[in-house]
This record gives structure tokens, C-alpha cells and sequence, in this order.
């Protein structure tokens, strides 16, 4: 056995999975980073392992690419990692959603189809070795379709029911699987979005408490913590008056 | 959004541009024909503010390259002091200078060569700066250092971003025996006395004197004087753990959650608060004893916000340096003129600074420098333009990173290798892309 747990992130250069990799990285895991360019990783990978003396693999992974390439990964990938947190996702450009049907398909891809398929391959291997997490970051936006980001909510409610089930699924075979519903996040996915600083955590806040999460063995974490019971009220709203709302 | 420096004052509406990497800076500067680099808002005053937009790099904070056996650091310029502390200090190493607080970036600590309480006998932060990565105005990315362009790397030391966004940097790092400091502390009753003690004792590497600064008469000028080392291994008590290097830094556990009244910091007050520092660094007596670094280098940051004290109206800080011969005549004026306004400063702090290094526009030259601290009052204003008049006709020059009201003449009188600087901005910044409020003031 490694006696150092390893965190494989799947869409490393996100700044909420960058802010989970030292949060990880501080709690004493090894890194395998990846992107599409992993040259974008390289400073990352010496941060971290200058900050936390963790060993640091950097990897290309293109979650869009064709099945072969997929599977070639997740068999690649020796020994497995302990934990995956897939952070990949596009929230591309919702006022626009109705005039272009080509960017509603690649919300679509990015933030369900690729990450499930990906997940799936290595919840096989998790399922034959018996052990392991699988950390996947859904969004609020998936607990009720709105319109303000209708295809992006839809692509996260599918990959919110997506992990539930594989949950329940891998269960009996003693595998993890942690469903991480952000609301607003400063990152560069909502720059130049007007957040209201209440509901809006910082990366580090949001690492922070997906990372106790994992400690304590959560099956879903909402950062921060408020947004359960937002969404909660959110979905309880009856949807002849919700349609009327510009939420 | 509504941003101002440390101080409060002034305040400006401006949109701040985040960046991540030096590639992201880059194609901020290209894309925008007006901005000013800023760290993480600690200079005081306007330095770091633009009314069109400001380029803030807490993001771009990556350690590059750390050799432990040589000690050496290459990292982005967005890398907070705090953060590289809590890296470094238990490896056993330390920065060579360090301002006093540690909620500053390093390219922040570079732009205005900060000094520390060392500084009269190991230089300014920029002399541990061996080169550093400078996006120009053009958008092209330079590294440079005291061989490679030295004009340009001179001018950069100290020169407020006015030349580039610094993105990168490699600097020394000084050996560290164990986290703690030992510390003599010394009462002094009079200003010569003060100045002696720091002449007598300028073989300790760190010296700082608290001066009671509403003293007046025979006992202007009395002071808490610090002096300090680091301690060894074998000086730090046994029971006292916390003091090995392994230990975490102290967390703040205070905060000023909101601001207080703006009359709560009065002459009785302060007068009060400075009486009983004098009495208890009386008490701690004649032997040195062991301290945590922390508190030693950091004594305010164990209070987050605390700029919050002076109020809404916000305060600023007057920072002066005077010749090493005009000294005594010069800090006895300004101390006269400040304590006859009785407008009180919270902080008023003495330090010896050694020779001036290769910066252009960098603080500090061979003397002493004093800083206070002023609520922005128009009362206080006017006094800081008097004393300005002592400071100049002295010899001395005010500190570009506290500063937000210094006339251009005032500035210009202070800093003779001004036109070399303007000779090479005008250079590298044909357009003045790079402006703050500041620099605007002082016809930068």
C-alpha cells in the first residue's frame, strides 16, 4: 500500500479545484493534476510542492476527447488514486442560451456527459479494488431549473442525480462518493458577474469546507452552508408562482 | 467599487482587474491604456489607487523554486508574506527585511522597498532581491536585475509600479536559528538620549524606540527603546516550545469589528495609552529575555482591521527621514511642533536607517526616520504641512508607500535621483499608462 493518499483533480486549473489541491495537499495527499494543456499546471505543481512537500504528477486530460482516449486514462492510471474530485464545468453564456444551441450542447458535454462518463470509468476500477472517493462539483443551480441559466442547471441536475445514484450504487462496495453543490464562488467563472458578498465564498472558503466534508464523511456538501437551506426554499416554491419569477 | 489605501483616505471609485499568472497580466496591460498595480492595500495612502482601473495580483501568489540549503526563493508577486512565513519559518529561514506587518505581497514589498527594524545594518528588501519579472507598458515581459538592465531594475526598486506590474521575483533568505527573539528592552527620558542608545547599541540587528510623542519640555523624545536578535537553540527556555521553529505562527484573535466613534482616540486617551507603555517597558527591566518573532516584528497584526481605530474619517501616517547630521536638531523640531499640536498619535515610532541603496525612488538614506500617526483632520493636515517645512529644510524626504498629501514640490526637494527615474519611466512608459492618484500628485 502507498503509505501517502494520492488526490487525482480533474480540471485543475478551475480556481476552486487549484484551492482544493492545497487543501488537500496541507492535509498531507499527493497530487496527479490534470488539464488539457498540462503545461498550464507547471507552476501550480511547484507551489504545491514548495508549500507542502507533496509530490506532484501533472497529466493531460481532455474530459471531451473520444471513449478510447477516456478508458486509456482511467486504466492508465497506476497505482489509483485514493480520492478523484472532478471539477470540470462550463457555465457558458446563459443570456444568450436560446440564440445559440451550438455553446447549450457544449454546457451539456462539459459539465454531464464528460465528467459522468469519466467518473464511470473510474468508479469501475474503485468498484474492483473496493475502495476509494469519488468527489464531483455540481451546483445549486442543479436543485431547480431557472431561467437565468437554464442549460447550465440542467446539465448539473443530471450530474447531481448522476452522483446520487452511483452513490447509492457503489455503497455495498465500500466506495465513496461526495456530491459538492457550490453557490456563487468568486472565481473566473462568475468575473463580472455582481455577486452579493454574503452568499459568496471565497475558493479557499469553498476548499475549506469541501475538505472538512471529505473528513467527516459527508454524501453532499453545499459551500457555504447557507445554500441548502436557500435551495431548499428555492425548490419548495410552487411552479405556477416560480415561473413568474426572474430568478 | 470603493477602494482607498490602509489609511482610509482617500477613497476612490475604480474597478479592480484580478490576475493569475504573468500571462494574465500581460493581457490586462495590453487591454487597458490606464491602470496601477496594487498588492494587498497596505501602502497608507494613494499609491496604489487609480480612478480608472487597478491591477491586483493575490492570485498570482505561487512559490516557483525554494532551494532550502542556499536559501532562495523565486516566486509571483502576489505571494503574501504571511503565507511564505508559514513555509518558510519552520524550514528554518527567514525574509532579510520585513515591514511591520506581514499582510503584504512580496512584489508589494519590493515596489516600495520596505525596510525593517534591521535596516541600519542589513539594507532595504530590494537588496535581497537578486531580479525580478516586470510587465511593461507595452506588454511585453522583462526580467531584470542589478546586471540586466540595471536603470530599469533601480527604477523598479521602490518606484510604486509607476514602471511595470512586477509579476515575479527571486530573493535571499536569511538563516533562522529558532522562532524566537531575544529582546533588551531600555527606557530613555529625553530625545538625546534616545539617539545615544541607538549609536551605543547599533551592533543589535533589530532596533525600534516607541516615542512618547505628547511628552514635552525636558522628558521630549523619551522612549521605549526595542533591541533584538535571534535567539539560538540554546538561549530558548525548554519549556518554551512554541518558540521552535515547528510551531505555527500566531493567528489574529482580535479584530476591530466595526469603527469605533472617532472620539475615542483623544489627547487623554493617548496620553494615558503612552504613559502606561512607558511604565511597563520600565518594568520589564534590565535583561534581555526571549519573545516570540511574531509579536517582535508583528505587534499590530494580532489585531485585524485596526486601521478601523481612527473612525470613518480615516487617518494617515507621516513618515520622515532626516540626514544622519541634521538628525537631532530636525526630530526635536518635529517632535516639539507635534506635541504642542497635541493632536496625539497613537504610534510613533523611531527608527536608524543605514545607507541609502540603489533605488531611485527608495525610502530610505542613512538617518533616522519617525513616523506618526495623524486622524484626517483638517487640523492634522495643516500640521503635516508644517512639519513637510521641517522635514525639507532638514534635508529629509516623506515615504512614498504612507504618504496621500505631499506637494509635488515637497516630493521633488526629497528625491534627488528623481529625474533619472523620469528619464527611464518616460522610457519604458511613453504613454503613462501606469499612473496612481499618487503619482499624478506629484507629477510622477
Amino acid at each position: 500500500m502507498n503509505p501517502r493518499p494520492t488526490l487525482l483533480v480533474i480540471g485543475a486549473t478551475s480556481d476552486i479545484a487549484r484551492a482544493v489541491a492545497h487543501a488537500f495537499a496541507a492535509g498531507g495527499h499527493d497530487l496527479i493534476l490534470t488539464a488539457r494543456d498540462p503545461r498550464q499546471l507547471e507552476r501550480d505543481a511547484a507551489d504545491l510542492h514548495h508549500r507542502h512537500g507533496a509530490s506532484v504528477t501533472c497529466l493531460a486530460l481532455d474530459l471531451l476527447a473520444d471513449d478510447t482516449t477516456l478508458a486509456n486514462f482511467a486504466a492508465g492510471l497506476n497505482p489509483l488514486p485514493t480520492v478523484v474530485f472532478c471539477a470540470v464545468g462550463l457555465l457558458g453564456d446563459p443570456p444568450r442560451s436560446l440564440d445559440d444551441p451550438d455553446t447549450t450542447r457544449q454546457v451539456m458535454m462539459s459539465n454531464f456527459v464528460g465528467p459522468a462518463q469519466m467518473l464511470t470509468l473510474l468508479a469501475r476500477r474503485y468498484r474492483d479494488s473496493g475502495s476509494g472517493t469519488l468527489i464531483g462539483v455540481s451546483s445549486v443551480a442543479g436543485d431547480r431549473g431557472r431561467g437565468s441559466n437554464f442549460a447550465y442547471g440542467s446539465a448539473k441536475a443530471g450530474f447531481s442525480a448522476f452522483l446520487s445514484g452511483l452513490r447509492n450504487h457503489l455503497h455495498p462496495h465500500g466506495v465513496r462518493v461526495m456530491t459538492v453543490k457550490p453557490g456563487f464562488v468568486s472565481t473566473r467563472m462568475t468575473a463580472g458577474l455582481s455577486l452579493p458578498p454574503a452568499l459568496t465564498a471565497t475558493p479557499t472558503q469553498a476548499a475549506q469546507d469541501i475538505y472538512r466534508a471529505f473528513l467527516r464523511q459527508r454524501d453532499e456538501v453545499y459551500t457555504l452552508w447557507m445554500w441548502r437551506w436557500i435551495m431548499l426554499i428555492i425548490r419548495l416554491l410552487p411552479e405556477s408562482l416560480f415561473k413568474r419569477l426572474r430568478l | 467599487m470603493r477602494l482607498s489605501g490602509w489609511g482610509q483616505q482617500p477613497e476612490v471609485e475604480t474597478r479592480i482587474l484580478p490576475w493569475r499568472n504573468p500571462e494574465d497580466a500581460a493581457r490586462l496591460v495590453r487591454r487597458h491604456t490606464r491602470l496601477i498595480p496594487r498588492g494587498n492595500g497596505r501602502a497608507y495612502g494613494d499609491a496604489a489607487l487609480s480612478a480608472a482601473a487597478v491591477l491586483q495580483g493575490l492570485a498570482g501568489n505561487r512559490i516557483l523554486e525554494l532551494d532550502l540549503s542556499q536559501g532562495r526563493l523565486r516566486c509571483e508577486a502576489g505571494l503574501l508574506l504571511s503565507d511564505l512565513l508559514a513555509v518558510i519559518i519552520p524550514r528554518g529561514w527567514f525574509v532579510a527585511a520585513t515591514p511591520g506587518t506581514r499582510h503584504v505581497t512580496l512584489g508589494g514589498m519590493l515596489a516600495a522597498d520596505v525596510h525593517g527594524k534591521n535596516h541600519h545594518r542589513d539594507g532595504g528588501f530590494a537588496d535581497s532581491v537578486t531580479d525580478c519579472t516586470v510587465v511593461i507598458a507595452d506588454g511585453s515581459t522583462v526580467t531584470i536585475s542589478p546586471t540586466c538592465h540595471p536603470d530599469l531594475f533601480h527604477a523598479t526598486c521602490g518606484g510604486m509600479g509607476l514602471t511595470g506590474v512586477i509579476v515575479e521575483l527571486s530573493c535571499r533568505l536569511s538563516p533562522l536559528p529558532t522562532a524566537g527573539i531575544l529582546q533588551q528592552t531600555l527606557v530613555t527620558d529625553s530625545l538625546e538620549a534616545t539617539l545615544d542608545l541607538f549609536t551605543q547599541q547599533g551592533h543589535w540587528p533589530y532596533s525600534v524606540a516607541w516615542i512618547d510623542c505628547l511628552a514635552r519640555g525636558p522628558r521630549l523624545g523619551r522612549s521605549v527603546l526595542f533591541l533584538g536578535r535571534h535567539a539560538t537553540l540554546e538561549e530558548v527556555p525548554p519549556h518554551r516550545q512554541n518558540l521552535q521553529l515547528s510551531t505555527p505562527l500566531r493567528r489574529e484573535r482580535l479584530a476591530v469589528p466595526f469603527h469605533p466613534p472617532c472620539w475615542i482616540l483623544n489627547r487623554w486617551s493617548l496620553a494615558a495609552f503612552n504613559a502606561l507603555y512607558h511604565a511597563h517597558g520600565r518594568r520589564q527591566g534590565t535583561e534581555p529575555v526571549v519573545v516570540p518573532l511574531d509579536g517582535f516584528f508583528y505587534p499590530l497584526d494580532t489585531l485585524s482591521h485596526w486601521n478601523r481605530l481612527y473612525g470613518r474619517r480615516g487617518f494617515t501616517q507621516y513618515q520622515c527621514v532626516l540626514p544622519l547630521e541634521e538628525a537631532r536638531r530636525g526630530l526635536r523640531c518635529l517632535l516639539d511642533r507635534t506635541a504642542r499640536a497635541g493632536l496625539g498619535s497613537f504610534l510613533a515610532v523611531l527608527k536608524q536607517l543605514g545607507p541609502a541603496s540603489g533605488g531611485m525612488l527608495s525610502f530610505p538614506r542613512s538617518g533616522y526616520t519617525l513616523a506618526l500617526d495623524f486622524p484626517w483632520t483638517r487640523a492634522a493636515l495643516d500640521l503635516l504641512n508644517e512639519l513637510d517645512v521641517i522635514v525639507r529644510d532638514h534635508g529629509g524626504r516623506l515615504y512614498l508607500a504612507k504618504d496621500a498629501r505631499m506637494t509635488a514640490e515637497m516630493f521633488q526637494a526629497g528625491y534627488p535621483h528623481l529625474d533619472q527615474f523620469r528619464e527611464i519611466k518616460a522610457r519604458v512608459d511613453p504613454h503613462n499608462r501606469f499612473q496612481s492618484l499618487q503619482s499624478a500628485r506629484l507629477g510622477l
